[in-house]
């Protein structure tokens, strides 16, 4: 299982990357080979205020829908348009090109695991 | 997982194919090996190979085994000369179901009825209450299904694969058709049924040889697919399910099944018939959000029904669902997470689509 060293994780299963002054979000490898199949992903509005902890997009398998939340407060500055068309790519690129979207953070952050501190958690799923 | 779960016969064979191992009517069965989708369209291009071991077998036999089913189903057995199948319904006194079940004519005074896994044990009590009336007339009811396993065969290509590992001519079993036969060595007994809308066989044959007669499966090419891809593809046949579409509380005739019921005298007969037949069962395309079961069905304010079975179809790529609806005239929506959207009303089955 892929878990990135430089990218920051939160215990239900997202990943966060610092991209200047924004923050990328997606789901990690371990969580997008538990779902399967990805079908289709709900993503938030550009403009969209979120808080941290709550839920702001969707990602489903053929057999479940599952609940992605902000790990971060903030405003949604952008969602990857590929995942409309092509939303396996969640499955394939699930830390490139499966990203979800981006967000302008108001600071936080804090409570985030590093890589090391994630890997302990899937093992203890 | 809980040690309680049942395993197959076929347990550590998956785990050695890299499945994913779910809980399913207190069963430990494979969800899927290498992904649904992929499994899915192996069995509707090629062919895949199913354990289905978990379902139950009973064996019902005796002088008086035919007019004991008679009595207790809604369709006709005098019709099923031996080496015939037929699908067929367990109702229960109230118009409802306690199961669907394929019944093999094996003899004359021989049947084998294949239940539902979750549905093993009501299954077992309902046939014996019902048996108790026939006590003394010679029926004999064996429950076979721990020492039987269970292997689909289904898609296109399922006969050809397995022409390679048997000598008997499956070109000469039909839809339907049960006989015994050799399959790579081993005695089974093969019959052309299953439940994915495609052609196929089923295998049942004793634990012992379930291993192996999956491993020489497997070797033809023929891919493992899992309960995902079950699911998905008889979703996509329009097939009901029991816990889904099928429920002790609600009469099967609200699907479109009705031709299961044949004009014949049998205990249950006037409680089936008089039973409330709405809300009734309804082909779904969702538009732009995949409805599950439970998601609310409108009419422009009204709520007048509820998604029994949903899901993404791998072979339409687009959202499916069936739902009990009341009345006929649309348009429709679903509810998905507080948002509605338009459900376009379409004939079951999805799969093959029809022309329009």
């Amino acid at each position: 299982m892929n878990v990135p060293e430089n990218l920051k994780y939160t215990g239900s299963h997202e990943w966060v990357r610092q991209d200047g002054a924004d923050v990328t979000v997606g789901i990690t490898d371990f969580a997008q080979d538990q779902l399967g199949d990805i079908v289709f992903v709900e993503l938030p509005q550009p403009g969209q205020q979120v808080q941290a902890g709550a839920q702001v997009a969707v990602v489903e398998s053929v057999k479940t829908a599952s609940d992605i939340y902000a790990p971060l407060s903030g405003t949604v500055t952008a969602v990857n348009p590929a995942l409309a068309e092509t939303p396996e790519l969640v499955n394939r690129s699930p830390y490139q090109d499966g990203w979800l979207f981006r967000l302008s953070p108001r600071g936080g952050g804090e409570d985030l695991l590093d890589a090391e501190a994630y890997l302990a958690l899937t093992r203890d799923a | 997982m809980d040690s309680s779960w049942q395993r197959t016969p076929l347990y550590a064979a998956h785990l050695r194919s890299g499945a994913r191992m779910v809980p399913f009517g207190g069963w430990e069965m494979p969800l899927h090996y290498q992904g649904i989708l992929a499994e899915h369209r192996s069995v509707r291009e090629r062919a895949g190979v199913f354990d289905v071991s978990h379902m139950g077998e009973f064996l019902l036999s005796g002088p008086a085994a035919l007019e004991f089913l008679q009595w207790i189903t809604p369709n006709d057995l005098a019709r099923l000369r031996p080496g015939r199948a037929q699908y067929n319904w367990l109702p229960n006194a109230q118009g409802g179901l306690v199961d669907d079940v394929y019944i093999y004519c094996l003899a004359e005074d021989s049947y084998l009825m294949v239940v539902n896994a979750a549905n093993i044990r009501a299954d077992w009590d309902h046939l014996n209450g019902l048996a108790e009336g026939f006590a003394g007339r010679g029926l004999t009811l064996q429950d076979l299904s721990a020492a039987t396993a269970l292997l689909a065969v289904q898609g296109p290509r399922a006969a050809s694969s397995l022409q390679e590992i048997t000598d008997t001519d499956l070109s000469a079993v039909r839809k339907n058709g049960v006989i015994q036969a050799a399959v790579a060595g081993w005695p089974v007994r093969l019959a052309r049924t299953g439940y994915t809308g495609e052609d196929g066989f089923e295998l049942f044959c004793p634990a012992e040889s379930a291993e192996a007669l999956w491993a020489a499966i497997c070797v033809l090419g023929v891919t493992p697919a899992g309960l995902g891809a079950r699911d998905t593809l008889r979703l996509e046949a329009g097939f009901p399910l029991y816990g889904h579409e099928f429920r002790p509380d609600r009469s099967p005739l609200t699907t479109h099944y009705g031709w299961v019921v044949k004009d014949k005298p049998w205990y249950a007969r006037e409680a089936l018939l008089a039973a409330p037949r709405e809300p009734h069962l309804v082909g779904l395309l969702p538009q732009g959000a995949i409805a599950r079961e439970g998601s609310s069905v409108y009419r422009g304010d009204e709520l007048v029904g509820e998604v029994s079975s949903g899901t993404q179809s791998p072979s339409l790529g687009r959202p499916i669902a069936m739902a009990f609806v009341r009345g006929e005239a649309g348009p429709l929506e679903v509810e998905v997470r507080g948002r509605r959207v338009p459900a376009q009303l379409v004939r079951l089955p999805f799969w093959p689509p029809s022309p329009h």
